[in-house]
Order: C-alpha cells, then structure tokens, then sequence
C-alpha cells in the first residue's frame, strides 16, 4: 500500500444518537484492509471521543482518515466556538458538557486525553469563534 | 465461558445474542462512556446502568464480549436494535453491578 487511502466523513451535529457512525465504519475500513486489531482500536476510540466533542461543542464538522503506509491519520475539523484554554482542556476530568450530555454518560472530561493516548501524535489548533481543527497519528506496522 | 454459558447460568434476560460462543475474558464495571472505552479490554464483559444508544457505540469501539445491564435497567428500544445490527450480546442482570460481577469472578478465577 504504497498510495495513501482516504475517507471522508460528515458528522451531524443535530443528531446526537447517531454520534459514532463514522468511528464504527473506520473500524470496518480498516478492518477490511487487514490493518492489526490493536491500531484498530486506536484509531477508532481517539475519533468517536473526537466525534463526540464535534456533537456536544460546535455542532459537527468534518472527519477525514487518511491511512498511509506506516500510520493513520485522523483530521477532525469544525466550525465551532473553539478551545479557549486547551491545556486545561486536556486535564482529565475538565470539562464544559452541559448537564443533559453527562446523563448520557459523557462530558466526564475524558474525551481529549484519551485521544491522546490513543495516538503517537496529537495537534490541536483552534481560535476562539472559529473552529478547531484536530490532528492526530496512529503509527503502525513499524 | 462463553456468553451464552453465562446468560444460561444465572439466568440473566436476552436482549440480543447475536455472537453466543463469543468468549468473556474479564469483566469491567463503569458508566462513564468515555471512562469505559478508554479502561475497558477486549473480551471484558461490560456491567453498566447505560441504556442509551451510546452504548452500542462504545461496546463496538471496545470490543466488548457482552453488555450486561445490571438491576435490570431495560435497555432503549434504540440501544436494542442497535445491539442486533451491530452484532452486540446484550443482557440485563436482576443482580447490582457488584453481585453480578463477583458472579462473573466465581466463573472466571
């Protein structure tokens, strides 16, 4: 796989309930490309917390994978009100989820932290009424 | 053991048991989703009070070998359909999240 593979996805952001799809069917992709269970589960986990914040903080946005020879990459993008302070919001247990979203059994704060251990590699650029964008890396095959 | 050893043995009520030789591996308690697909392993049968559709989507992602709902909190018809499609054991426990996990320990030590 010399070429680099691309999925795109939308993620819905008036449809909480559907939150998910796009993580389960790159579980599925990948899958089928033969790609270890272990990177699997990686990239799967780091992009539903990924799809998880686009729902519940700006609304959905966009998810693209993009699977290379020896990593994936996963860019999240939205259109949201940004991170203001994106260190505390990588502290496990801070979070700004409304009520409603923590009896759903998010908004524990977990959601960026776990992406991150679920990644070698994690950016995250947002400006304040702008949008986020996050980029993350899962090596594998090395 | 399998899940459908477990379902069988203690009587737990079939949501959805699309995968019955499926095997357990351990067991992991918790309701914070973010919590469980982070901690969770692969195989671990999943004791929660969750009943929403999230819980389809996490337990695909953590590749659970089952869902048990524990104080048989029923599941949404939502979680029930989606645990059909997407090939997800589901089970509700007459039993606390405690007792139905020191069951799970008495079969798996």
């Amino acid at each position: 796989m010399s070429d680099k593979l691309t999925f795109n996805f939308d993620v819905d952001g008036e449809d909480f309930t559907s939150a998910g799809q796009a993580s389960v069917q790159i579980k599925r992709n990948l899958r089928q490309l033969g790609i270890d269970s272990d990177t699997i589960r990686r990239v799967s986990i780091a992009m539903y917390e990924g799809e998880i914040n686009m729902v519940i903080h700006a609304g959905g946005g966009t998810a693209q994978v993009n699977v290379c020879e020896n990593c994936i990459e996963i860019v999240l993008k939205d259109e949201g009100p940004g991170i203001k302070d994106i260190d505390l919001a990588m502290q496990e247990g801070y979070s700004t989820a409304p009520d409603n979203i923590r009896s759903l059994g998010f908004g524990a704060g977990m959601g960026l932290p776990n992406m991150k251990r679920n990644t070698d590699e994690m950016k995250i650029e947002s400006e304040i009424g702008v949008g986020t964008t996050v980029t993350m890396r899962v090596n594998y095959g090395g | 053991m399998t899940v459908k050893e477990l379902a069988d043995k203690f009587s737990f009520t079939v949501c959805s048991m699309p995968d019955p030789d499926r095997k357990i591996g351990g067991v992991y308690i918790g309701d914070l989703l973010s919590w469980v697909m982070g901690r969770a392993d692969c195989d671990d049968a999943w004791i929660t009070i969750m009943s929403n559709i999230n819980v389809a989507a996490v337990a695909t992602l953590a590749d659970v070998s089952c869902v048990i709902l524990a104080e048989n909190v029923a599941p949404d018809e939502e979680l029930k359909k989606a645990a059909t499609e997407k090939n997800i054991n589901l089970f509700t426990s007459p039993h606390s999240a405690y007792e139905t996990a020191v069951k799970l320990y008495g079969e798996l030590k």
